[in-house]
């Protein structure tokens, strides 16, 4: 059920990976002002808006789950929040490397931008060891639900403080009164944007399709009265 | 294949890989192993329910036979 689309989906990933890079690369105009290490920012940024999106999306089904009691949009929120937090990591690797490179150093403490995405990072990386400490698997989705719904809010709260605080070395690339990006950069952003969004689509709905197939391998054991092959993971639920 | 390598860069603006240019490759690189990484995990996971799969055909091919051997014998 999950993995229908999953083919076609996965080469216009491909696809536009490849557009991506070759715009990012050989057409985008260099920066005048950073020059050839400005290109992370068509990686650090599109990814950083996927996850920070993804988490958002993870409150959203948890609000599905919560509503309906369906076990189903806890797996689709427990999919996002997983993938969002793989996109945190590489946010975060990326980003220390642009700020080695534009600012010498790898973390700047005192800057808004940097340590509001760490916060919302470590915050979702409790999110696994919560989940893992209840066993009651009803008790379990349900918690992780609300703990989804309580961190989806703070995440656009979280944001709009960081656009109102002053800001040391970050800067702020949209909606300035300088005018942002010129045409061609905000043509290959949008489009590295688009390739991010659709690989974060495409890696949940693999992920969802594996974990519905290890569901009814699960079932089907069950069904057989089969001997089971070791011990199931208690963090990931179930899907069917 | 010496014309053809003159020939790349009329194809390919020349980039600049100096200091720069280290940077900007590690921050794709990382990227492109924590895919590659992400790709690798999955394929261990479906390759973990292909050969489940595999054991509860075997085991439900065995059941039916004891079960024929059962009904012959009875």
């Amino acid at each position: 059920m999950y993995g229908k689309g999953l083919r076609p989906l996965s080469i216009a990933t491909v696809a536009m990976l490849a557009l991506s890079l070759s715009l990012v690369f050989f057409y985008a105009p260099l920066d005048a002002d950073q020059g050839f290490i400005q290109k992370i920012f068509y990686l650090h940024v599109p990814l950083a808006i996927v996850a920070l999106v993804g988490f958002v999306v993870g409150g959203v089904f948890a609000i599905a789950h919560l509503r309906t009691n369906n076990r189903k949009w806890d797996a689709y929120s427990y999919v996002s929040i997983h993938m969002s937090v793989i996109f945190g990591v590489a946010v975060l690797i990326t980003g220390s490397i642009w700020a080695k490179a534009s600012w010498g150093h790898w973390w700047v403490w005192d800057e808004p931008t940097l340590v509001s995405f760490l916060i919302v990072f470590l915050m979702y990386a409790t999110y696994y060891p919560f989940r893992y400490a209840i066993e009651d698997p009803e008790r379990q989705a349900r918690y992780a639900s609300v703990f989804a719904i309580t961190a989806g809010a703070f995440v656009p709260l979280n944001f709009m403080a960081v656009r109102m605080a002053q800001s040391l070395v970050h800067p702020r690339t949209f909606g300035t009164a300088n005018g942002g990006l010129p045409g061609e950069m905000m043509l290959v952003f949008l489009c590295c944007l688009a390739t991010m969004a659709l690989l974060w689509v495409t890696l949940v709905k693999f992920e969802l399709t594996a974990k519905s197939a290890s569901g009814q391998v699960k079932r089907l054991r069950r069904a057989l009265d089969a001997p089971a092959p070791g011990a199931a993971s208690r963090i990931a639920p179930e899907v069917s | 294949m010496d014309a053809l390598a003159s020939l790349l860069p009329l194809g390919a603006p020349a980039l600049p890989l100096d200091e720069a240019g280290k940077y900007v490759a590690a921050a794709f690189i990382v990227f492109m192993v924590l895919l590659v990484v992400y790709v690798a995990i999955m394929a261990a996971k479906l390759q973990r329910i292909e050969r489940e799969l595999r054991e509860l055909a075997g085991f439900a091919e065995q059941r039916k036979q004891e079960e024929q051997r059962d009904e012959v014998n009875a």
